[in-house]
């Protein structure tokens, strides 16, 4: 007994710590979410006008509007969410797997100093990562001049109306001048900030593996292109999968870069901005709600890293 | 060269692109920090960086930086060690629990942990506050210094910096130590205890100076993320201007009155600082390989 005392007291520690700063945290979201109950918590996505709203009392039928013009910004929140996504995960896996293919295949000087530059993004502070493209494109910036005077579709263009009004992105009449607060913007330190993940994911992968399949399949005949697509990303695909997932996850949730360069404005709001202003304007169900949503894909992260694991030890194995 | 360079095709290209991207998104935005930074006077960037209020962010940021990435040290380690030595029911579920600080988004981490400080809804006693004063004064206690009350502790807006930073660093020690970790071989341990060692002199002498650089990179890291974290901190901090800013928020304030070149100089010293850490980190891995060799 007196044997096992410290492995006990040790495993205690551990996972009362644990429990302690994740655990509860997490549970914390979703309970704080759902305080309100199911109606309200869907009120905040979706509160569609009531049939003879305009009937109601009048305090009735501003409580009503106002939940319906907040649940509008919210959405409008999330579309624009996925909307930088979709532009920043094609470009950084591009480059993930490009750079992992140079990295984890060859041997070249000046490797090691690479791998420090791709990881350079995990030490800045976001804040700073932000402010380097206020100064390149803001008015006083080193383009500055460039981006104010070329026209911009509105997307780029300081004229965004952000995604309340519709759902497709470009008012392809408008064109004005911008680049700095404006939906371009947010795409840009995005990509600055999750640019390692799907690189990190795949270079330790594709080491370990070594360079003797793909030899063989050249040696016997294949394309360069053939034997990455049939031999090398069949190997690495689970880690392929999981670095795709963490970059989109950590670009949906990126703050510090991205409230830098939006300028506050509410057509700008990203769902981790929305969180933030909801919160100053003390509607703390609505912001968790909101934060709900970006948890859970948290979690569906942490299950899909447990599983490409899970999968590659497998197939080590 | 090794000959997989020339049978492997495409080094050329994945190379080149990498390059290109990394100069275009890292190289130049950084290079026009430090060039709109030299436009400043000296005397000019000084003031800036030494004014009182912009100090006393550093220090609130540095304090509760070098505060959290120990607390990470001690928890991180004992958590690392428990993971790696001791099976038990669901360890598998813990494990993959260290990673959520790093995939929850830090304005969901700070939302939760600023709420946990105030009443929670669904069950009133719970409030981590209480928890970690319960424990802090149980030592107190002990040493006769007297107690602090809960209040009192989370009023305090280093410690809820602290508490903040914590979770924000957590999985950098836990997963830099517990793959060296796993690597030791435990025949080393056992001759070492048929010889006579106990179990604390095997772990000082034996498992620790193994494990030991990885450790130091682990909290290296946790620092180096806490330093610059903003996110999670606005929510749960005070931010006093002088009392209770960390140093990131001091740019975001000088960016919001148009004082561009002033938020340069602070954005400059902390991404010195990060660069400094990093430097710190290279050179431990690099002494650690060279240690293994040898």
């Amino acid at each position: 007994m007196v044997h096992r005392l410290p492995r006990v007291l040790l495993t205690l520690v551990a996972v009362a710590f644990l429990v302690l700063f994740v655990v509860a945290p997490a549970v914390n979201v979703f309970a704080q979410a759902l305080s309100k109950g199911a109606r309200a918590y869907v009120s905040t996505f979706y509160a569609p006008r009531v049939q003879g709203q305009e009937k109601l009392p009048l305090k009735e039928r501003r409580a009503l509007s106002k939940e319906q013009a907040q649940a509008e910004k919210t959405r409008a929140a999330i579309r624009m969410t996925l909307g930088v996504a979709a532009v920043v995960v094609p470009l950084n896996v591009v480059f993930g797997v490009a750079a992992a293919w140079a990295i984890a295949k060859f041997r070249f000087r000046g490797r090691s100093l690479l791998v420090s530059l791709i990881d350079l993004p995990f030490s800045v502070s976001p804040v700073v990562a932000g402010l380097v493209f206020v100064l390149l494109m803001g008015r006083q910036g080193f383009f500055g001049r460039w981006a104010t005077q070329f026209q911009w579709p509105d997307l780029a263009s300081i004229y965004w109306k952000g995604f309340a009004e519709s759902a497709w992105p470009v008012g392809a009449a408008n064109w004005h001048s911008g680049v700095i607060f404006t939906p371009l913007a947010a795409v840009l330190a995005s990509v600055f900030v999750t640019f390692p993940f799907v690189a990190r994911s795949l270079i330790p992968l594709m080491e370990s593996q070594g360079t003797d399949a793909e030899e063989a399949a050249i040696t016997l005949g294949a394309g360069g292109l053939r034997t990455f697509w049939k031999v090398s990303l069949p190997n690495v695909k689970w880690g392929l999968l999981y670095g795709v997932v963490l970059c989109a996850a950590r670009t949906m949730g990126e703050f510090g870069a991205v409230s830098v360069v939006s300028g506050h404005l509410d057509s700008n709001d990203t769902m981790p901005l929305r969180v933030e202003k909801l919160w100053n304007e003390y509607n703390t169900q609505a912001a968790f709600a909101v934060a709900s949503l970006l948890a859970l894909l948290a979690v569906v992260t942490l299950v899909l890293k447990t599983l490409a694991e899970w999968k590659t030890r497998a197939a080590d194995e | 060269m090794t000959s997989s360079r020339r049978i492997l095709p495409g080094f050329g290209p994945s190379l080149g692109f990498t390059l290109f991207y990394l100069t275009l998104l890292v190289l130049v935005p950084l290079g026009a920090l430090f060039v709109k930074t030299s436009q400043l006077t000296w005397e000019r960037f000084r003031e800036t960086v030494t004014d009182p209020v912009v100090v006393s962010s550093y220090r609130l940021s540095f304090q509760a930086s070098i505060a959290a990435a120990a607390i990470n040290g001690v928890f991180g380690l004992v958590v690392a060690w428990v993971l790696v030595r001791y099976p038990f029911p669901g360890r598998r579920l813990l494990d993959a629990v260290v990673d959520f600080p790093f995939a929850l988004p830090t304005a969901v981490a700070g939302l939760t942990f600023g709420s946990l400080y105030m009443r929670v809804p669904w069950i009133d006693a719970v409030r981590i506050g209480t928890w970690i004063t319960r424990g802090i004064n149980a030592v107190l206690s002990r040493t006769g210094v007297g107690t602090v009350s809960a209040e009192a502790l989370s009023g305090l807006d280093e410690f809820r910096v602290i508490v903040m930073l914590v979770f924000v660093g957590l999985p950098f020690v836990v997963r830099t130590v517990q793959p060296v970790l796993q690597d030791f071989d435990p025949e080393v341990e056992q001759a070492a205890h048929s010889l006579g060692a106990g179990r604390w002199t095997v772990f000082r002498r034996l498992v620790f100076p193994h494990i030991f650089p990885a450790w130091v990179s682990g909290v290296a890291l946790a620092f180096a993320r806490a330093v610059g974290e903003y996110g999670s901190v606005i929510f749960v901090a005070g931010n006093i201007p002088g009392k209770s800013q960390i140093a990131p928020l001091q740019i975001i304030t000088k960016l919001d009155d148009y004082r561009y070149a002033e938020a340069t100089a602070i954005g400059v010293v902390l991404l010195s600082v990060s660069l400094a850490i990093l430097l710190v980190i290279n050179g431990l891995e690099w002494w650690a390989r060279r240690h293994e060799r040898a």
